[in-house]
């Protein structure tokens, strides 16, 4: 058999590829991890982490990212910034095509992740970065004495609604059922915390503005009423979309483009594993992402013992 | 401070960013913001190879917030690119290098 660049391309630097990679370096596997922005993932833009065991007083997202990224130097973990455009996987060795040049390998593990869901309204694009926002911890401090809205209802909507009653002086949580879906740990925070304003069974239907945000359109799902507040920022927090689009039709996803793998994470195609909040799973945390890592490192170290 | 990469505040930011001969892409950041730490090396790395052609400066906006008011930024890590004075691109949230480096060539 010809024989491939690498025994494995890990694509994506989230703590899913930081963790595959650090497992195939001391694996001796010859491995290179692609990412496309900056090593870290969505936990770069987290606050602060309480439910990672190990770490009794929290730690935040960048702290962690840097801890991760100094243990995989230490094994000499192969790492390079580019963009992976497509893969072939027609063959045993499959090829990865990046910006500049396409690479071989034995296995690949697809650690992508997922990115903020947009919520598709008018004003949302025009006003990203003029008020429209999806990191509380990059743009929170912006908005001293000022009054935002959030958006959902799940854990990173009410945990991040939190860190913006830091700043500031009313946070509106909008949601469209009555009731949060967030852990109750933090709904109880939430339900304590004066500058918390709930506005329950309700959707966005506008951002509007001249220059800043100024108003939010929001329809009452029960009364099917309209109706506009004045607000200086707007912060969205509905959930995640995968980062599949890459993949077409090369392994198997799910209706939403989640990639569906078995217990050893492989996907529908043999050798291609994938890892993390990129899979069809039902729990996207660190601890998910971990697990789901080590395990398809290890599946993808055996299937390259048996294949050569 | 990197090599080739300078440090702006507001006493300093008329003559080395509105006033400079040459493009300037100015990387607005605060201690607080993770994004801003992950993009910094990827801004440091572009000093090293556009250097020449474009004048790289870092902005801290909790010590120098009249700036970032000024061009209404209200994220970060935000980078706006001067070309005499003016403002020719803006970009705001994480980006590739590869995606820096397009937007500088474009520039310069």
């Amino acid at each position: 058999m010809k024989s491939a660049d690498y025994d494995l391309v890990i694509i994506g630097g989230g703590p899913a590829g930081l963790t595959a990679g650090l497992y195939a370096a001391r694996a001796r596997l010859n491995v290179i991890l692609i990412e496309k922005l900056v090593l870290g993932g969505q936990i770069l833009v987290t606050d602060w982490i309480e439910n990672y065991p190990g770490f009794p007083n929290g730690l935040s997202g960048v702290d962690l990212v840097q801890k991760m990224t100094e243990q995989v130097k230490r094994f000499n973990l192969n790492i390079e910034t580019n963009e992976v455009l497509s893969l072939d996987l027609s063959e045993q060795i499959k090829k990865i095509q990046l910006n500049d040049r396409t690479i071989t390998a034995y296995t690949i593990i697809i650690a992508t992740g997922a990115s903020p869901k947009k919520l598709g309204v008018s004003g949302e694009d025009a006003f990203y970065g003029r008020g429209v926002s999806f990191c509380a911890t990059c743009d929170g401090p912006f908005f001293k004495d000022r009054i935002v809205a959030a958006v959902g209802g799940g854990d990173t909507a009410v945990q991040e609604s939190l860190f913006l009653t830091r700043f500031a002086k009313k946070v509106y949580l909008i949601h469209r059922r009555d009731q949060l879906r967030a852990d109750k740990i933090l709904q109880e925070r939430a339900f304590n915390n004066n500058k918390i304003d709930f506005i329950w069974n309700s959707v966005v239907t506008g951002i509007k503005g001249s220059n800043e945000v100024e108003k939010l359109s929001i329809k009452n799902l029960k009364s099917g009423k309209i109706s506009d507040i004045d607000i200086d920022g707007c912060f969205i927090w509905v959930g995640i979309t995968p980062n599949t689009k890459f993949l077409g039709d090369a392994v198997k996803l799910d209706e939403f483009g989640f990639i569906v793998a078995n217990s050893n994470m492989q996907t529908s195609v043999e050798g291609v594993f994938t890892a993390g909040d990129v899979r069809d799973t039902p729990l996207r945390q660190l601890t998910t992402a971990e697990g789901d890592a080590s395990i398809a490192a290890y599946s993808a170290e055996h299937y390259i013992n048996n294949i050569k | 401070m990197a090599e080739g990469i300078i440090e702006i505040d507001e006493s300093s930011f008329d003559t080395e960013v509105l006033k400079a001969e040459k493009p300037v892409l100015v990387d607005f950041w605060a201690p607080w913001c993770g994004p801003c730490k992950a993009i910094g090396p990827v801004i440091e790395e572009l000093a090293g190879v556009f250097g020449d052609k474009i004048k790289i400066a870092k902005c801290n906006i909790d010590n120098n917030p009249s700036i970032p008011s000024k061009y209404g930024i209200k994220a970060i890590p935000t980078l706006i690119f001067f070309k005499e004075g003016n403002v020719v691109d803006q970009i705001t949230g994480l980006v590739g290098k590869s995606k820096l480096e397009e937007t500088i060539k474009k520039i310069v």
